[in-house]
């Protein structure tokens, strides 16, 4: 759509001046006016495509293979205590009138855990990551901003005050955080009843990014009591949050590392997080030897209302993470797709070339 | 809007103008204008709109509020208005503010960028013209006042070659009789002078003084968009004038050939016609902007239908397990039911899924096309050299639609023709001359032409004039009686006038260029016109000057189809001489030896059949006492009251008979270069071109046998003729009867029923055997196109290869556009050069204007420019065919991946309890579209090319996916959301697979929302860099620069966003701190993201290359032999052309309007000083402008001209 413009009337016009202008209207003979950039123009071929399926065959299903390997070898073992089934230990718990309760359940693992294990606790039906859970959080109060922490963001609604006074650490997430405490010991043998307590790490379980950078606590030369004193604990906790662990003040208040990773909310509604470090002694003894065992549960979260399921979960480790038997058989899979797509492809091809040649010939 | 015919009655009554005092101005609707001269002060109560024009928008403190107005005025950016505002509802936002109103920020700022550069280069113009200086007559003097500061009423003087700078009433001019040559090329186009006439008592006003105390008030009609009408009156000295637009001299017109001439300004600025016309014309859009259109309407149903199944989901999640899980999360204070959580996660899920339609899509779009119109600017292939004219975009919306032209409506005159005519060939008396033979007697080759002939012993000779034969300029030095008779008939029999300004530098000014070419063949031969009364004829014949004395002019007309003068030579004798179309004239000839009548007509038919224009030259001796009785009785004619025409016709017809056969002349009407071949290649194309033209049919068909549009080895011409509907609907009947009974008789297998449906036709028509051509006139068009006929006609149109229209109005020339627009559902392209041709450009899909000519109306009009019509295959093959390319590859792969993109949502809702929970982090949101994957897609829809230009030349065929709409339609559409759907389900799941229970190598939590994040989208652009990899067939740098550089930038700005810096700064707002390097130092991430760029490629590559390998590969083998049998087949046709017996096609070589001779006779157009040679005769010198008027309504009221018994092909 062209409007009318003054200018064609003085550019146009038989009267308007030639040369001068006109001489610079000539278009410049550059590659990229005259659309002649060299350029790289690839083609599928049957000489690129084959053996790109061929390869991505053979390189796919080597790893794949490797990595089932790895992840067969990675010992894991599950305990359920949500306890809903009458016959478990932990059924007494889910009483709401119980308070403070301990249940016990015993367990075997067939094969010893060499290396470093790792203790998870498991939630299932558990939604980290509803919308209105991830953002209620304030990151500048948990960063130890002074002035954040007198005064949340309003994203923590309804968690934000409590009794006219601002809640440390405010949010919803925060409230909800995973009080249950697990205990492991191995039952040294028959003979002997008394149960070895199994050493568990509570620190190097958050990422460093998280615990030096993302986490601090209020800044100040002050106890931990007196920089939270303004400030009241969230209404499910039982104990303020610098009480979350009394005896090392590296791992206390906002950089407590069980409160770290429960506030590093969770991609999916079933979801495991890291509760404690077994560190293996050495190399001549397996971290956790074959045997019995029992997990000491002191049950405080409830997850019955909404059909939560809890786990305790012990693995070992690889280069490539836990136990992770999808990723193996997705390569393997994918490969051997791939691998019978470019001998399909080549078939096609071949037939295709000869009938293609008559074609050419008869039409 | 219509003028009042009474009004002029009213103010009758009074010899003055009634008073003023009554009338107020009412704001917008001017009855009448008044005006009165030299009296600014009265004229100023009526605030009339002054000179200055102004064709920009906005300034300086308008421009943001008016544009933005503007803007929001566009659905699209209302709608993401209201997501932005929807987003500040907290309940609802499931999205931070920035994601929106940052790409919405970025959508405006460019188009409001856009916007004022236009505007800036408007009020450039603007105050370019406004300033223009005219000489405007002030207290008495003469001043030079700039453009806009001229007002109503001014007196303005005019000198030659200037523009006329308002809507002027013609006062006085140096010629006599206050006439005055104007050339309005920029107002209709056409370029053959104009004359205006000042009414009588003004036109002495010669001098300043008179002029300054000229008080004379103009009533008029109101400003309108007429350019042929005016209707008002001047009062003046108690005497009433009658005005009309023969009066007038608009805004846009050069004065020509007239050294000054004064004029009163009637309408000034926005009010003169020229401005009038020039309207917003109808905004185009192609046809992919509406299916892109619906398509988005498409997908916004399914945007809603995605938002009802997620709010569903929403309401269910929350009654089964929201109510529940309250312990941890309770719900907002507003939301008190399921039911409501789940309107209002509609809202959220409609904000954070509104990227399926992104708002990218249209910027970028405009920008793709921006830059094809740049590169049709710069094309240099479409340069012409000779007009210094480079090819223009003036539309730089239509770009792709250029790639899918089905029809061409072209122009003759001007576009298929030069409009230039060469004395080609002459046959003198038996002997034809012309052809340049070599030594061995063969017709020399264009191009191995000899020298051409020297006129040097002429210095009056026109030096451009060429001709190559050297034996006819023998033949006249041989002192050839015949050669001599006929030069001396071309010197003579003409209407055309001389200009000498210097001694031997003559200019002929001819009415027809046809007329021209025939003189300046005679002057340079010898026999120069020099100069002419309106009694006599100077003619400088080899040396000598004879002045003839001009008894008669016969003139021409559409039924005579002749004209004739009649002399008397110094010696006293008289003579006729005639020159005629050969259908005519050869039967009204003395009979002639047999053997000259059959050579000359072999000539003729030789010189028709190169497609040159024919005329044949006659003399015959008169003897006084013949002639005085002659001249006696065409007196007598020539004063009856009734029936003149005729009667002078007969006369005419009379004297006109028993002539002497001279010989016969062949014109070429010039074709522009590289018109067949151009026509040849677009009809391999599958385009069909129509030649619409106002041209006689003989012309036309002419033009159409040289550009080999028409052909002798075509099955049949059909020639559609009739006067009446039922002629007309029986000639059609019988050509499609013809061709389907011919293609029944191949054995199609077809069988023809008497009334077929309409639809059933078109299917049997389509298919039939033979080429065929139609040539129909714009009489039979007249019944062909109303409604009843106008689909037989379409059908049989449609069938044939070469479709002619002739004697068209250029209201025709749009309706049968618009005929084919309409049930054709083809894009139609029309191309011309004239105004004659803008209703069609503006009508039709794209419209192209040849620039480069004098007039520039077509140009205005059109969509895109450029002054040569072989350019329309550049322009339709590699341009068209590119942006069409580029256009489609750019949406299939910008609707997939903004579905891979927004669909992960859809998917991860089922496992966040439908709560409008973003899978990615804000800003990659925000800068996916915007900055991740945009410039990789644009540089695609720049650069991209499949095959290069010269191919697509060689290969029409490669034209034929656009016009059948193949590579981006409905079908493709799903193709491209299925395909994105798939990747980003894969998107989803692989990750959720291998997440679900897994652990980083140091044990912690693999599976956190913002690793995961991190994770798709991560895969995301690597999947989306790979998919354009892909589709980009044409890696320029650019293309590798855009694509590696996205990639990089997106580690960047990921990095950068996860940095513990800008975190520490605003910790709420960069929440992923830490995140990129804890995450991509996994190995399990980087094998996850591998293995799902794998299986989002794989079947991609797997599809194309067993496409590529079986479908395509086929129909290349098909298009490749098909072309080996078109070539063959040309071939054919040439070798066939070389041997064929010419047909019959005279062209009678004048196009000029009747009327001049009776001009001439008259005096009327010649200067006092040539006309003191003359005895003056006042006999007819009051009666020639009335009655050349009266013949110039006459045609105007029958559109089509005089009646014109056509010949049959």
């Amino acid at each position: 759509a062209m409007n009318y413009s003054a200018k064609d009337e003085v550019d146009g016009g038989p009267a308007g001046p030639p040369g001068g202008a006109a001489k610079t209207r000539r278009p410049d003979n550059t590659a990229f006016k005259q659309q002649r950039l060299p350029a790289w123009q690839p083609i599928l071929t049957a000489g690129t495509v084959l053996p790109t399926f061929f390869i991505i065959g053979l390189i796919f299903i080597p790893i794949g293979i490797g990595i089932f390997v790895t992840s067969n070898n990675i010992r894991e073992i599950e305990i359920d205590y949500t306890g809903t089934e009458p016959s478990s230990p932990c059924n007494k718990c889910l009483s709401p009138n119980v308070t403070s309760c301990a249940c016990t359940i015993n367990f075997t693992l067939k094969q010893s855990f060499e290396g470093n294990v790792f203790m998870y606790y498991g939630l299932s039906n558990f939604y980290q990551n509803h919308r209105r859970y991830v953002k209620s959080r304030d990151d500048s109060q948990l960063n130890g901003d002074p002035s954040a922490l007198l005064n949340p963001s309003k994203e923590c609604e309804p968690y934000r005050r409590n009794e006219d006074r601002p809640i440390a650490p405010c949010g919803a997430i925060a409230n909800s955080m995973f009080n249950d405490t697990l205990e492991l010991y191995l039952v040294a043998n028959e003979s002997d009843p008394k149960p070895i307590p199994i050493p568990l790490k509570k620190k190097g379980i958050a990422w460093w990014t998280d615990k030096n950078v993302k986490f601090r606590n209020p800044p100040g030369k002050e106890s931990l009591e007196e920089k939270f004193k303004d400030t009241i604990k969230p209404v499910n906790w039982h104990k303020a949050v610098y009480e979350l662990d009394p005896e090392d003040e590296s791992n206390n208040g906002f950089i407590n590392e069980d409160f770290i990773v429960w506030m590093r909310t969770a991609a999916l509604p079933t979801f495991r997080k890291l509760y404690r470090l077994i560190e293996r002694r050495d190399d001549l003894h397996p971290t956790l030897p074959a045997g019995q065992y029992f997990l000491n549960i002191t049950y405080n979260y409830p997850v019955h209302s909404f059909d939560g399921r809890k786990r305790m979960i012990l693995s070992t480790i690889s280069w490539m993470g836990g136990k992770n038997p999808f990723l193996g058989i997705a390569y393997i899979t994918i490969g051997s797709i791939s691998f019978l797509l470019g001998v399909v492809l080549l078939v096609i091809n071949h037939k295709y070339r000869n009938s293609s040649n008559t074609a050419d010939i008869t039409i | 809007m219509t003028v009042p015919k009474e009004i002029p009655e009213k103010w009758a009554r009074a010899g003055a103008p009634p008073s003023w005092s009554q009338k107020k101005p009412s704001w917008g609707t001017e009855e009448e204008r008044r005006a009165r001269a030299n009296d600014r002060e009265y004229n100023e109560k009526f605030q009339y709109a002054s000179n200055c024009i102004k064709t920009s928008k906005y300034n300086i403190v308008t421009f943001l509020p008016v544009n933005l107005f503007e803007q929001f005025q566009e659905v699209a950016n209302t709608y993401f208005l209201f997501l932005l505002i929807l987003q500040l509802i907290p309940q609802i936002s499931s999205l931070s503010w920035f994601t929106t109103i940052v790409p919405l920020v970025l959508v405006l700022t460019i188009t409001a960028v856009k916007d004022a550069t236009d505007d800036y280069f408007r009020h450039k113009s603007d105050n370019q013209v406004n300033n223009r200086h005219s000489q405007v007559l002030i207290n008495g003097v003469l001043q030079q006042e700039q453009w806009m500061n001229v007002c109503v009423g001014d007196i303005i003087k005019l000198e030659n070659n200037q523009f006329v700078a308002a809507d002027l009433l013609l006062l006085s001019s140096s010629e006599p009789h206050g006439l005055c040559y104007i050339e309005t090329a920029e107002l209709d186009g056409e370029t053959n002078m104009k004359v205006r006439q000042a009414i009588p008592v003004t036109s002495e006003l010669g001098d300043v003084s008179q002029l300054a105390r000229f008080d004379g008030e103009v009533i008029c009609e109101p400003p309108n968009n007429k350019l042929d009408k005016f209707s008002g009156t001047l009062y003046w000295k108690e005497n009433k004038f009658p005005l009309s637009n023969q009066n007038m001299l608009l805004r846009g017109c050069v004065l020509r050939n007239t050294e000054w001439c004064f004029g009163l300004v009637i309408f000034a600025g926005p009010d003169t016609k020229l401005m009038q016309n020039s309207g917003r014309t109808k905004f185009k859009r192609t046809s992919i902007d509406r299916l892109m259109n619906t398509l988005v309407l498409w997908i916004f149903g399914f945007l809603v239908c995605m938002g009802v199944i997620l709010a569903i989901g929403n309401a269910i999640w929350e009654h089964e397990v929201g109510t529940r899980f309250q312990v941890y999360l309770p719900w907002d204070e507003a939301v008190d039911s399921a039911f409501f959580s789940g309107f209002l996660s509609f809202w959220s899920y409609i904000i954070i899924l509104n990227t399926v339609v992104p708002i990218s899509l249209y910027v970028s779009v405009e920008v793709i096309r921006l830059g094809h119109s740049y590169f049709i600017n710069w094309d240099k292939k479409m340069f012409c050299m000779k007009k210094r004219t480079p090819a223009e975009a003036r539309t730089t919306t239509l770009n792709e639609e250029l790639g899918q032209v089905e029809y061409i409506f072209s122009d003759k005159t001007g576009t298929l023709t030069q409009n230039i005519m060469v004395f080609n060939k002459c046959s003198i008396n038996g002997h034809s001359y012309g052809d340049v033979f070599d030594v061995l007697g063969h017709k020399a080759e264009l191009g191995e032409r000899p020298e051409p002939v020297d006129f040097s012993f002429n210095p009056l000779a026109d030096k451009k004039f060429l001709f190559w034969d050297s034996s006819l300029l023998e033949a006249v030095k041989m002192g050839d009686p015949h050669t001599h008779e006929f030069f001396r008939l071309l010197s003579l029999c003409h209407t055309v006038m001389s200009e000498e300004k210097n001694e031997g530098e003559l200019y002929y000014k001819a009415q027809s260029p046809d007329e021209g070419a025939l003189v300046t063949a005679a002057r340079n031969f010898g026999f120069v016109f020099r100069s002419r009364t309106p009694k006599t004829i100077t003619v400088h014949e080899l040396g000598t000057a004879i002045t003839y004395q001009l008894l008669a002019i016969l003139d021409f007309n559409n039924i005579r189809k002749r004209m004739s003068v009649i002399v008397r030579n110094p010696e006293g004798k008289i003579r006729l001489y005639c020159k005629g179309a050969d259908t005519i004239l050869l039967d009204r000839l003395h009979p002639p030896t047999q053997e000259l009548l059959s050579s000359t007509t072999d000539h003729l038919n030789e010189y028709a059949g190169d497609g040159l224009r024919t005329l044949v030259l006659a003399y015959k001796d008169l003897d006084e006492e013949y002639y005085e009785e002659w001249a006696r009785r065409r007196l007598q004619a020539s004063l009856a009251q009734d029936s003149r025409e005729d009667r002078l016709a007969s006369i005419y017809e009379e004297v006109e008979s028993d002539m002497m056969l001279l010989g016969a002349t062949a014109i070429e009407d010039k074709l522009q270069q590289g018109v067949p071949e151009t026509i040849a290649l677009l009809t391999l194309a599958n385009i069909k071109i129509w030649v619409l033209t106002g041209d006689k049919q003989e012309t036309a068909v002419n033009i159409g046998y040289s550009c080999k549009m028409l052909t002798d080895d075509m099955t049949e011409v059909f020639v559609v003729t009739g006067h009446t509907v039922l002629e007309v609907r029986e000639e059609l009947r019988k050509a499609r009867k013809k061709m389907v009974d011919s293609s029944h008789a191949v054995g199609n297998g077809f069988t023809y029923q008497g009334n077929l449906s309409s639809s059933k036709l078109t299917s049997v028509l389509e298919a039939v055997a033979g080429e065929y051509a139609l040539v129909i006139n714009g009489h039979s068009l007249a019944h062909a196109l109303e409604a009843d006929m106008e689909l037989e006609f379409l059908e049989t149109a449609c069938a044939c290869k070469a479709v002619i229209c002739c004697r068209v109005t250029p209201l025709q020339k749009a309706q049968v556009v618009e005929l084919v627009k309409k049930y054709k559902k083809a894009v139609t392209l029309a191309i011309g050069d004239g105004a004659n041709d803008v209703s069609m450009i503006k009508t039709a899909h794209i419209g192209v204007g040849i620039s480069g000519q004098e007039g520039i109306q077509a140009v205005l009009a059109s969509d895109y420019s450029f002054s040569q019509f072989k350019f329309l295959q550049r322009l339709l093959l590699v341009h068209g065919r590119w942006s069409y390319l580029r256009m489609c590859k750019f949406l299939c792969y910008f609707f997939y991946k903004n579905f891979a993109f927004t669909m992960v949502h859809f998917w991860f809702g089922f496992f966040c309890g439908f709560s409008a929970q973003t899978v990615y982090d804000q800003y990659f949101i925000t800068l996916y579209n915007i900055v991740y994957t945009s410039l990789p897609v644009l540089a695609m829809g720049v650069f991209d090319q499949d095959v290069p230009e010269q191919r697509s030349m060689e290969y029409p065929k490669l034209y034929e996916p656009g016009q059948l709409n193949l590579l981006f339609n409905k079908r493709e559409f799903f193709i491209c959301i299925a395909q994105g759907i798939y990747t980003s389900v894969l998107m989803f799941f692989i990750p959720y697979g291998v997440f679900a229970e897994a652990t980083r190598d140091d044990g912690t939590q693999l599976a956190d929302y913002q690793s995961f994040a991190v994770t798709v989208a991560t895969s995301l652009v690597i999947v989306v860099s790979v998919q354009i990899g892909l589709d980009t067939g044409y890696w320029t740098a650019i293309n590798h620069f855009f694509i590696w550089g996205s990639l990089a930038v997106y580690f960047a700005i990921l990095f950068a966003m996860h940095s513990n810096g800008l975190f520490d700064m605003f910790p709420n707002q960069f929440r992923f701190v830490g995140n990129a390097q804890n995450t991509l130092a996994q190995p399990t991430v980087w094998l996850t993201i591998a293995l799902t760029t794998a299986v989002c490629i794989m079947p991609v590559v797997a599809f194309r290359f067993l496409r590529l390998s079986l479908k395509p590969d086929l129909s290349d083998t098909v298009r490749y032999t098909q072309l080996v049998r078109k070539k063959q087949k040309a071939q054919h046709r040439c070798m066939r052309r070389v041997g064929r017996t010419g047909s019959r096609r005279s062209g009678y070589a004048f196009s000029h309007q009747e009327g001049f001779g009776e001009l001439i006779m008259s005096g009327k157009n010649m200067r006092l000083s040539s006309l003191a040679l003359s005895s003056f005769s006042t006999r007819s010198s009051s009666s020639w402008i009335e009655s050349l008027r009266r013949k110039k309504s006459d045609s105007a009221n029958s559109p089509s001209g005089g009646a014109e018994k056509p010949l049959k092909g």
